[in-house]
């Protein structure tokens, strides 16, 4: 047998099942890895000692009926965990420890998934690189000088490099997809209402939406039907049958229609990001697929439109980080003086650059102009979906416009950080489950994605399509393992 | 018709113009958007969970019990239920306010335009109603028990309120006394806010302008805010006015602002001009989908409405052919008319009203007690009350055998028994005390029939006296008309 780490997440279930490999013989081997793996800067809490005894009880009682049987997973530090230190990579909530439990993480814990540690992200997920982090920035196992991509880029980065066999993020903008795309792994963000947001902190509630990371499309399928569930802890969780989503994959998409949206070929898109696109087309045709040219007209508007809904709700999401109850204080003269010192030293600067637009587009006389403005938008933007979705099954997109960039490249210039984001955003703002799947490599060998848009809880479909065309990608990247020390 | 209240002043006459914002806390078991219990009095932050103080990742859920109570709350204002809703989000600061927002309805409230009708000695008046929404509570910042620090108690962080703005339509501080407590009245009938006001279950923002008599224009307003009592409500408007009204008076001008009223000194303070206001960045609480109501929901709850102080009142007044002071007396109070039809079921309405509004009431007051605590149980008041009726009581001895009565509810047929007390009616037996009385009074007789008629009623007394109370002075009278021709 090749390395433990080396195997998808599905192939280390079917072993543990099997009884080829113990719980404990796995999480060893990425408590080993991840513990040689600290030049990425990947974890912000690690639970190492308390998962290697969960990995003993479970074999000393093994349920081989549960999906994640014994399985050690490290997920994104937005998830509330029990007893476990939860900041959200923010110095606010650096001695926040939860006394209760995400929805999400729950349900892995109950299907036998044991934690890891707590991964590194942009600072309360607002970021697309992963350098906004109180913590410090996550570096990618691609190669040394490279972001993974942001928000979770920790959970991005320590997949690529194996330091789990999968994670679980959070996509608000393209949190999941953008830094999946970056590292060569998949990303799935589910329709808005499929996964609880129930435990998970809050950045922007109209968009936030956890979500399965995984090393292939069958991994994501299996990981996305544990994650999923209605809760009625969140009012916006919706009650939809939830279908098997890894039992019933399949590579027969005989048939489908998939659009091809002009609106994305971008200026200044590059050649590369072009023939990936165009491979991507002629794969599906392949597969005995249909491709059809689709428009969605508001297209543009989707990140003007995402700056203003997203930080609005943030700057409110975020103001009981006051220093009051909880996390962080500094101490002031009176209640303002604390609030402010607090808050200025709490938070980094895209944060407070967040919440203060955010303030700004709620503020009298401006929010018709802004916010109400960008809600009528964001409805516009959700009517082109479904208007092509009477015509399409599926939309095939890049999943970003360029390839990872470097370390500070972007980090002084918001606007140019913003637009790595343009392709992603517009799911969100619809609702939509979109999925990015690595399809390719750039001239100087880094993974580009390619994302499937799908119908509202049509993940099944999406994934559908994704499964077959890992196939015919048949993507390979060759870790080169520079940052392990021994 | 009686005086309108007016402001004198330099021969000139204002009038006052006064619009409510009672907030009522919603009766329930569990706040808005938790589970956690709303009990009052309970040990500092001991009703919290982690959404009632904001820890990360905590979603709020509505407690559908608080919906309903509210749209109960709109049937009873006759109003208007919205089949759409929104929760919004408040956003300010303060150290009592965990989420740093308050969860409350702004542009799309649960209930709409409705209206109370007020019983006032010059007739009935109708005040209309704005709206009503819903909305958290916030907590509670003490600032007097730790020298140096504020000390913050969330039991009431996330308790639901429900906001009531009246139209600016009561003119007077004895019309907001009516309108609060008719308010109170329908609100306790249906069981959705129990209306007490030491609680802070009930409290109000009051909105005062004045306006020269005659005017159409309404004059620039000040609220007060958060005034918890009805004599505090009535004595923070007439200081109020008074107040604005000098300014106009000096040649000045109303400046539109917050203010506070001091209960102590009796005056009301400004605590923020309108340029000072918050800006509250309201918007849709994306925590919360709006609030869907169909027709059949609310129809449902509208079976669920009781019989309400209006409709009571005009049955009373209809069946039972009581005066309109009566019944309303009767009705202002679910817990009187409770009593009270309790007694009439087997007793005179007449005389149940008469002896409910007049010695019940005494004695409850004497006593500072409730109708619900009255030591003289319906069934017992309604015997004694028979007992009057058939004649085997006079109301005289009524009286006393009330007062007995009331030491732990006995029983009146008893009392009468034992007491010997039963009324004197038999004529024979009445015709010899009569006789008697006439025989020992002759220089008194002699007057009578020389037309000193005046003495008839001495003749009752000494009858009444002599028979020890228990007379039946009706028929005492009749013999006496007779014997004394």
């Amino acid at each position: 047998m090749s390395n433990i780490t080396d195997l998808s997440l599905s192939e280390l279930v079917s072993n543990v099942k099997n009884k080829k490999l113990s719980s404990h013989d796995v999480t060893s081997e990425y408590v080993e890895r991840s513990k040689k793996s600290k030049n990425l800067n990947t974890y912000i809490e690690e639970t190492f000692e308390a998962a290697l005894k969960k990995a003993k009880e479970f074999d000393s009682k093994p349920d081989f009926n549960k999906k994640l049987p014994g399985i050690p997973i490290a997920i994104k530090d937005l998830f509330c965990t029990r007893n476990v230190k939860t900041t959200a990579s923010s110095k606010i909530l650096n001695n926040f420890i939860p006394t209760y439990e995400s929805t999400v993480t729950q349900n892995l814990w109950n299907d036998g998934a044991i934690l890891l540690g707590k991964l590194n992200c942009d600072e309360f997920a607002m970021g697309s690189s992963n350098e906004t982090s109180y913590f410090g920035n996550v570096i990618s196992p691609i190669d040394k000088d490279l972001v993974p991509g942001g928000s979770s880029g920790g959970s991005a980065s320590a997949l690529a490099a194996k330091l789990t066999p999968a994670t679980i993020g959070t996509d608000t903008g393209g949190s999941i997809r953008q830094p999946a795309s970056f590292t060569g792994t998949v990303g799935l963000k589910p329709t808005y209402g499929s996964c609880s947001r129930y435990g998970i902190v809050a950045f922007a509630s109209s968009l936030d939406q956890a979500g399965p990371m995984t090393r292939n499309v069958n991994d994501a399928a299996l990981l996305l039907e544990v994650m999923s569930s209605f809760d009625n802890k969140d009012s916006t969780s919706v009650d939809f049958k939830r279908p098997m989503y890894s039992k019933d994959l399949s590579k027969d998409i005989k048939g489908k229609k998939i659009g091809i949206p002009k609106e994305y070929r971008v200026d200044g898109m590059s050649e590369e990001i072009e023939k990936l696109w165009e491979d991507g087309k002629n794969y599906l045709k392949d597969c005995g697929a249909e491709i059809i040219d689709v428009s969605l007209p508001h297209t543009k508007f989707a990140l003007p439109t995402y700056y203003i809904v997203a930080p609005a709700e943030a700057s409110s999401n975020l103001a009981r980080y006051d220093g009051v109850k909880y996390g962080f204080r500094t101490e002031g003269n009176n209640l303002i003086d604390m609030y402010e010192k607090t808050r200025s030293a709490g938070f980094g600067d895209e944060v407070k650059r967040r919440i203060m637009i955010g303030t700004y587009v709620l503020s009298s006389g401006y929010y018709d102009a802004y916010y109400l403005k960008a809600q009528k938008v964001r409805r516009l933007i959700k009517n082109d979906f479904n208007n092509i979705f009477q015509k399409v099954d599926a939309i095939l997109t890049p999943s970003t416009p360029s390839s990872a960039f470097k370390i500070g490249d972007k980090s002084n210039d918001p606007v140019s950080m913003y637009l790595n984001d343009i392709f992603t955003v517009p799911v969100n703002l619809a609702g939509l489950p979109g999925i990015s799947i690595p399809a390719g490599l750039d001239k100087k060998g880094y993974p580009l994605g390619l994302q499937i848009i799908g119908k509202s809880f049509d993940e099944q479909n999406i994934l559908n399509i994704a499964y077959s065309m890992e196939d015919k990608i048949n993507f390979k990247f060759n870790l080169k393992e520079w940052w392990m020390n021994d | 018709m009686t005086k309108d209240y007016l402001i004198e002043r330099n021969g000139k006459k204002y009038e006052v113009v006064i619009g409510l914002e009672v907030h009522a806390q919603v009766l329930s078991e569990s706040k808005l958007f938790s589970t956690s219990p709303t009990k009052f009095g309970s040990e500092p932050n001991t009703q919290v969970s982690l959404v009632d103080a904001a820890f990360p990742g905590m979603l709020p859920v509505i407690n559908e019990f608080c919906i309903k109570q509210a749209i109960k709350t709109g049937i009873g204002l006759n109003a208007k239920i919205n089949n759409k809703s929104i929760f919004d989000r408040k956003n300010y600061f303060y150290a009592d306010l965990p989420q740093g927002y308050q969860i409350s309805q702004y542009k799309d409230p649960i209930v709409g335009e409705g209206n109370v009708v007020l019983d006032l000695v010059s007739g009935s008046k109708t005040i209309g109603i704005e709206r009503l929404h819903l909305e958290q509570d916030a907590g509670k910042s003490i600032h007097d028990i730790d020298p140096k620090n504020t000390l913050v108690d969330l039991n009431r962080s996330g308790v639901a309120l429900m906001e009531i703005v009246s139209k600016p339509d009561l003119r007077s501080p004895e019309e907001v006394n009516v309108y609060i407590k008719k308010l109170r009245s329908i609100m306790r009938y249906l069981g959705t806010c129990d209306g007490n006001m030491q609680e802070g279950s009930l409290r109000a923002d009051v909105n005062v302008s004045v306006r020269k008599q005659g005017e159409d224009k309404y004059g620039t307003r000040c609220e007060i805010k958060n005034v918890n009592s009805i004599k505090f409500m009535q004595m923070a408007i007439e200081h109020e006015a008074n107040r604005q009204v000098d300014i106009l008076e000096e040649g000045g001008k109303i400046d539109q602002e917050t203010r506070l009223f001091d209960t102590k000194k009796n005056e009301t303070r400004s605590m923020r001009s309108k340029e000072d206001a918050h800006d509250y960045r309201y918007f849709p609480d994306p925590d919360l989908l709006p609030l869907e109501l169909n027709d059949e929901y609310v129809e449902n709850i509208k079976k669920e409405i009781p019989e309400l102080p209006d409709q009571k009142k005009s049955r009373f007044i209809e069946k039972f052919n009581l005066s309109p002071y009566e019944a309303n007396i009767l009705v202002s109070d679910q817990d009187i008319s409770k009593y009270f039809e309790a007694v009439i079921e087997n007793s005179d309405v007449k005389l149940s009203s008469n002896w409910i509004t007049g010695e019940l009431f005494a004695l409850l007051n004497e006593k500072n007690l409730e109708i619900t605590e009255s030591p003289i149980s319906a069934k017992n008041l309604s015997k004694l009350i028979n007992l009057i009726k058939d004649g085997t009581i006079s109301g005289k001895i009524a009286k006393t055998v009330f007062e007995m009565m009331a030491d732990g509810d006995k029983n009146p047929i008893e009392i009468v028994k034992e007491k010997g007390l039963k009324q004197q009616s038999d004529p024979k037996e009445l015709e010899k005390l009569i006789e008697k009385v006439i025989n020992d009074n002759q220089d008194k007789v002699r007057e009578y029939k020389s037309g000193k008629e005046k003495l008839f009623g001495f003749f009752v007394g000494q009858a009444m006296k002599v028979s020890g109370g228990k007379a039946n002075p009706q028929i005492v009278n009749e013999i006496l008309k007779k014997k004394l021709k």
